[in-house]
């Protein structure tokens, strides 16, 4: 009896996530519609601040897409059980990620009716168009190693496909970091650190993710996630975390080092109002500095630590990615090194952005993209993760 | 018989000299003059600017109305407005010197908006015009990321009354063409330089910087010039005298 109420209990509850979860994609889509018909007037993106919130949330969703992987990766290539356990639930959850960010990609497009030119007409000397061929190819990739995992007969090559979608992978998020690398006169970009940054930012965003589906999945079927194996993944978190405050620091001492770059970074790091406040406390406290508090401190690390550092590290990925994106943009291009400039198009003038309702929506809408499949795949499928003596 | 020969080699040199002769003049012919619609642009051609900033007045803008009023632009400079076109006022920081100059797509020969337009909607014409496709352009605005010059502009809001030989579009990309609409119809000359004319300044000339006897050609040679952002390599086809 008890377990006919659970069951039933669970039903419903699975129910209203996935009518939450609609109603999220469904006021993103609304946005979308409202932006394509009166334009992007009603963003806050100009001319100068030509990507916005859409472009925060969608590349914080790909670039997670692409590190939570990072699980599957540890589990088949490298041959950790207990994270081999994790692998088809960090699969799905890449699927999940990677169609919630291009979907917010593609709706902000100016012209998104024209998606079908942006899949048959190519330029093979863009980065863009490298990203449609490596975005579909994850799909892919993901998708057959999801099979190799799932069918018994499969099974054997489950670590062919992992290495597959491993180096994809590492080469879906260069790609992604290039898209800013090649940025040849804009201060913030134009580096070919952003690749690797990107990399090391993949793993601890798509990690913290995967940690927050697998505390909630554990929450409701009412189970405790071993100790062991949580210190294990939250050490690897802990790690990242690291890494990636290690690259963004080398990034921006390399900048303070070059005398052309050290207004940009006074703006970015001192003065620039919003953009040094998410730097240092949403990025740097908030999201890397408190959770490996709560990662690390003795006494700290329980499973409700590592969940709310977790959720921590992705507020801080926002902070980062709102610093690097849009305060790249509103800093003024440099045409004229050297002059003091002013025009009626904002030469030599910090730019305004404020995001707008639509543009948010819309980022949130991507957000319930993934969060639907995600609970659609985990209660259709089993991927539980269980260890070895559950 | 050999009489005949004669004759016959007499003609047959003749004709190729007087070939050789007119053929230089023909492709000059051909240079000057505007091809027809049906032809494709020439990368004989290079279209490029000379603007000396030492003519330019400071808060004179006639190129910029001029530009507005040939590409069926509002004009507006809100920062969401298109502007093609638009003076700059610089003022150096070690001496002070007050500059004022027109800047717009420089229309470089190694594009970056054409490197990284992902359906190749950003391309650059033979003759030099770096162009949106209308029709390719998805909005992504990777281009205006890219442009070293930010010469390039989104429109944000839906259009009414566009010119016909200047189509355009909501939510598509666009920037200076150089008049491609004057300079396929023959006219070789653009709207902001006429302007500028018209105004006596005479700080824009426009012309083809392929053929070494135009009046810009000229310029080029004997005065100091120099491009913006020449570090980057990309060699624009407009060049700045005074800077």
């Amino acid at each position: 009896m008890d377990a006919l109420l659970k069951n039933r209990r669970d039903s419903r509850n699975f129910y209203l996530l996935v009518a939450l979860g609609l109603l999220v994609v469904a006021a993103g889509l609304a946005a979308a519609h409202y932006m394509e018909e009166y334009g992007h007037i009603v963003t806050g993106m100009n001319n100068q601040i030509v990507w916005g919130m859409p472009h925060v949330f969608a590349i914080f969703m790909i670039v997670s897409a692409s590190g939570v992987l990072n699980v599957a990766s540890i589990g088949s290539v490298f041959g950790q059980a207990p994270y081999k356990v994790r692998a088809p639930l960090a699969g799905l959850l890449s699927i999940a990620l990677l169609a919630g960010g291009l979907t917010v990609l593609m709706l902000d497009l100016g012209r998104p009716e024209r998606v079908i030119v942006a899949a048959t007409h190519f330029n093979l000397k863009s980065v863009f168009a490298w990203n449609v061929f490596l975005y579909s190819g994850l799909f892919a990739f993901v998708g057959i190693y999801l099979w190799t995992l799932m069918e018994k007969r499969m099974n054997p090559w489950s670590k062919p496909a992992g290495l597959v979608v491993f180096a994809w992978r590492i080469i879906l998020t260069t790609g992604t970091g290039m898209i800013f690398a090649f940025l040849v006169a804009r201060q913030a970009y134009g580096t070919a650190l952003l690749p690797p940054m990107f990399i090391v930012m993949s793993f601890a965003w798509g990690l913290a993710v995967f940690l927050i589906v697998q505390a909630a999945m554990y929450g409701w079927n009412e189970m405790e996630l071993h100790a062991a194996i949580l210190k294990r993944l939250k050490n690897l978190l802990g790690l990242f975390v690291i890494s990636v405050i290690y690259l963004v620091a080398a990034y921006h001492m390399t900048n303070l080092y070059f005398a052309r770059q050290s207004a940009f970074e006074h703006f970015i790091l001192v003065d620039g109002g919003i953009y040094p406040m998410l730097f240092w406390g949403g990025y740097l406290f908030v999201g890397s500095l408190l959770p490996l508090f709560l990662i690390y401190f003795p006494g700290m690390g329980g499973s409700r630590h590592v969940l709310a550092a977790s959720i921590l590290v992705i507020l801080g990925s926002f902070s980062l990615l709102y610093v690097f994106i849009v305060g790249g943009q509103v800093f003024p291009l440099s045409i004229f090194p050297g002059y003091e400039v002013t025009s009626s198009f904002g030469d030599g003038q910090i730019g305004q952005y404020a995001p707008s309702l639509p543009e948010i929506l819309l980022g949130c809408g991507g957000l319930g993209v993934a969060f639907l499949i995600t609970t659609i795949g985990v209660r259709a499928l089993n991927f539980l993760p269980r260890d070895a003596s559950d | 018989m050999s009489e005949e020969l004669d004759r016959r080699q007499f003609l047959k040199g003749s004709a190729m000299l007087a070939g050789l002769a007119i053929a230089p003049g023909m492709l000059l012919y051909d240079l000057a003059h505007g091809r027809s619609l049906n032809e494709p642009a020439s990368s004989a051609v290079r279209w490029g600017m000379l603007i000396d900033t030492s003519q330019c007045e400071s808060g004179c803008d006639d190129c910029v109305k001029a530009c507005n009023k040939e590409n069926g632009l509002p004009g507006g400079t809100r920062p969401t407005d298109e502007q093609w076109m638009r003076k700059v006022e610089l003022k150096d920081m070690r001496t002070g010197k007050a500059t004022s100059l027109p800047m717009m797509c420089q229309h470089c020969e190694e594009p970056p908006c054409v490197d990284v337009c992902p359906t190749g909607a950003s391309f650059r014409r033979a003759d030099g015009i770096v162009l949106v496709d209308r029709h390719l352009c998805i909005g992504c605005r990777y281009c205006m990321m890219a442009c070293p010059y930010k010469a390039r502009s989104f429109v944000h809001e839906p259009l009414h009354d566009q010119k016909p030989d200047v189509p355009r579009g909501k939510g598509t990309v666009e920037s200076c063409t150089l008049c491609v609409q004057r300079i396929d119809r023959g006219e070789n000359n653009t709207a902001c330089a006429e302007a500028c004319s018209k105004a006596g300044h005479k700080a824009i000339l426009f012309g083809n910087l392929n053929d070494p006897d135009s009046e810009i050609s000229r310029r080029i040679r004997t005065v100091a010039s120099t491009q913006i952002r020449a570090d980057l390599g990309l060699n624009p086809g407009l060049h700045y005298e005074g800077l």
